[in-house]
């Protein structure tokens, strides 16, 4: 019914534009604890959800928030909780169990200066690597980041979709900057963007069905808490029942499992963005807040008629090691664009055959990095002085 | 439906010490839903991490075994996304009071409906006997070797102080009072809370000569008594078992249905 549709065209902060993505893919139970720059994403969730027949609870803390959204999605819901820094933080140890018993669910760090209280007004990206190894042991992650707002929603409904499709936890890390601002955004109809719904097992009842043992494609196929398959799910390793094992090939096969159904799949995963690659002998790699500004000086380089081209990452982690060698393997020099000490420069880096030609640019004072700043610090690469 | 339906054979003999408490909770709790008749698919259980929480490995409903001291959490979401679900959440005392005493509180506070077991052996049992806010003062521990000075929480009291709506005590000497205190406790619409004293003859007892499993359930015959009884007012020392709360308050669950009509209304209005 398009015509009692509310207007499509609004303007809006970046957090409610993660809201109108969570609610487009179908979010249904949300678990949170208030906290800057993400509060506006719990405020407004408050007021949708119950509406539409979903749940809303705010928590006593973030550990008892992923703690909730785990326990929810194993009765078949899609769930959301947000946050920042410091309840990113608390959330890593329930983060892991979600990887560990193949939880869908979506985290959202908007992120803001840290360690610790840090900066809880301001922008920064200084919580990259947290979201790739912030839980103990090993194990794969995704994580995935937007400039705009547009993408914002866009990348908040492929939070969804990766959740369902791969049953794993998905991290999406927006930043100060892109959360609170407001800009335009138009809301898809609906059925426009393809939605991946919960896998549910075809086994019959009174069939055995195995919970963690996975189908030909690689998806394992769940059965809701409160069907008639009852199975056991814990964060010890387990065999394809879900009960705990210690024998070393279940172990192995299990992190190996978890591992490579992300590693395996990372083109697949990798969402990106490029700008005046084909040619370009300075390649900027940024991605969040801070691609803008790198989009804003390519833009004016290229009218100087200077073959300067932008990478804009949006999927983080799996990082896209071939497709960032691919963009960047021929630049004369690679500058990486962020606002932390060089997380995402040390993974491109590592992607480049000549790493000595990459060079950080950020800023680490709570101050968006402006395309001023970005020229100023090309001067110094460039050895024009200051 | 028999006793052994419930129950997943295939799993045992259990992993507990001999003497350890937590298999006759075990059995209790298992007695308790089968004379409710519930089916196996309406009943999740939720636990942390410690010997008590290994529980639901043998017990053939949805089980859930989370992290130490979270369990209650992750119940929470459990019950709140599908309340017809009946959630039964059994805990260690240093899961549900020390690293889960937050998350025990504030699930009592919201009075949902959910039914916690406090199996109370005042000692970490699983990590090798170390002190826990319910060991009490003077005790020894793998950690206290020259006693413990922590006083214990009352478990009865706090949980009362947390709004709980059903609070019971009782021991695994006494069997079928356990089994009906249970049954009422999983009936409760509400958070219910059944602290249970279950012995750790391997670590508790043994540490503080104690004796042997046998003489660790004489004591809980001879150190408690029904509450109200005569006796206590005579010895305060003694342990009083029973149902000390039983009343009625707004379940969260079902708060929050009214929530869902009250915005319904409110976006009907807007449009
Ligand atoms: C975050 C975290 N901290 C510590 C531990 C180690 N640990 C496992 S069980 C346990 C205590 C168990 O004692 P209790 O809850 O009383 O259960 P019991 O074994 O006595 O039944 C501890 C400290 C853990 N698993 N996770
Ligand atoms: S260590 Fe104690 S609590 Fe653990 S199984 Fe043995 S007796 Fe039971
Ligand atoms: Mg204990």
């Amino acid at each position: 019914m398009p015509s009692n549709e509310p207007e499509l065209v609004r303007f809006i902060q970046g957090n409610e534009a993660c809201v109108e993505g969570a609610l487009y893919a179908g979010l249904e139970f949300f678990a949170g604890y208030p906290i800057t720059p993400s509060s506006e994403i719990m405020e407004h969730l408050a007021r949708r959800l119950p509406r539409r027949g979903g749940k809303f609870i705010q928590m006593e803390d973030e550990i008892a928030s992923m703690c909730a959204i785990i326990g929810a999605s194993l009765t078949g819901r899609k769930v959301l909780t947000a946050t920042s820094g410091p309840g990113f933080s608390l959330m890593q140890e329930a983060l892991g169990y979600a990887v560990m018993a193949e939880i869908p669910c979506v985290i959202v760090n908007v992120q803001r200066g840290g360690p610790s209280t840090g900066l809880p007004t301001q922008i920064s990206q200084g919580d990259v690597n947290q979201a790739r190894w912030g839980t103990h042991g090993d194990h794969a992650i995704i994580a995935l980041t937007a400039s705009n707002h547009q993408d914002v929603f866009a990348m908040t409904v492929e939070a969804f979709n990766m959740a369902e499709s791969y049953r794993t936890p998905v991290v999406l890390l927006f930043d100060e900057v892109v959360g609170h601002m407001r800009e335009r955004m138009v809301l898809p109809q609906p059925g426009r963007i393809a939605l991946v719904e919960r896998l549910r097992t075809s086994v019959p009842e009174g069939v055995d069905y195995h919970p963690y043992l996975p189908r030909e494609d690689g998806r394992l196929p769940m059965s809701d808490f409160g069907g008639v398959h009852r199975y056991n799910v814990t964060g010890l390793y387990h065999d394809m029942w879900g009960f705990p094992s210690d024998n070393p090939k279940v172990v192995h096969g299990l992190i190996r499992h978890l591992v490579d159904k992300i590693e395996n799949n990372v083109d697949a995963i990798a969402r990106y963005k490029s700008y005046y690659l084909d040619d370009a002998r300075t390649v900027l790699v940024s991605y969040g807040a801070t691609a803008r500004s790198a989009l804003h000086v390519v833009e004016s380089q290229r009218r100087k008629g200077q073959k300067f081209g932008l990478l804009e990452l949006q999927t983080l982690w799996p990082f896209p090691y071939d497709i960032v060698g691919e963009a960047c393997g021929r630049a004369k020099q690679v500058l990486v664009v962020e606002m932390n000490l060089g997380h995402i420069c040390a993974e491109v880096k590592k992607a480049l055959n000549n790493p000595r030609n990459v060079f950080l640019i950020n800023r680490i004072d709570g101050v968006f990095i402006s395309p001023t700043d970005i020229r100023q610090a090309l001067r110094l690469i460039d050895g024009r002085g200051v | 439906m028999a006793i052994d339906k419930y129950l997943r054979e295939r799993f045992f003999p259990h992993m507990w010490c001999a003497g350890c408490g937590h298999g006759t909770v075990l059995n209790a709790l298992v007695r308790a839903i089968e004379t409710m008749g519930m089916s196996r698919n309406e009943i999740v259980m939720v636990s942390g991490i410690g010997c008590s929480s290994r529980i639901t490995g043998y017990v053939d409903v949805h089980t859930l075994h989370t992290l130490h001291g979270r369990a209650l959490a992750f119940a929470t979401g459990v019950k709140l996304s599908k309340p017809e679900l009946n959630v039964i959440v059994p805990m260690g005392d240093g899961d549900a009071l020390a690293i889960g005493g937050n998350h025990f509180i504030h699930a009592a506070r919201r009075n949902i409906a959910i039914t916690a077991l406090v199996m109370n052996n005042r000692i970490y049992g699983m990590t090798g006997g170390q002190y826990s806010p319910l060991s009490g003062c003077e005790v020894l521990a793998a950690t206290a070797p020259y006693t413990t000075i922590d006083p214990s929480f009352d478990v009865v009291a706090l949980s009362v102080a947390a709004g709980a709506t059903f609070v019971a005590r009782c021991t695994t000497y006494h069997v079928k009072e356990m089994i009906d205190i249970l049954r009422q406790a999983i009936l409760h619409e509400g958070f219910s809370v059944v602290e249970i004293l279950s012995p750790c003859p391997t670590y508790f007892g043994r540490s503080n000569k104690l004796g042997d499993a046998a003489e660790m359930l004489r004591g809980f015959k001879e150190d408690t008594v029904p509450v109200g009884s005569a006796a206590k007012q005579k010895n305060p020392e003694l342990i009083e078992r029973g149902i000390f709360v039983q009343k009625e308050k707004p379940e969260y669950c079902a708060a929050y249905e009214k929530i869902m009509q009250k915005a319904r209304s409110a976006a009907g209005e807007t449009i």
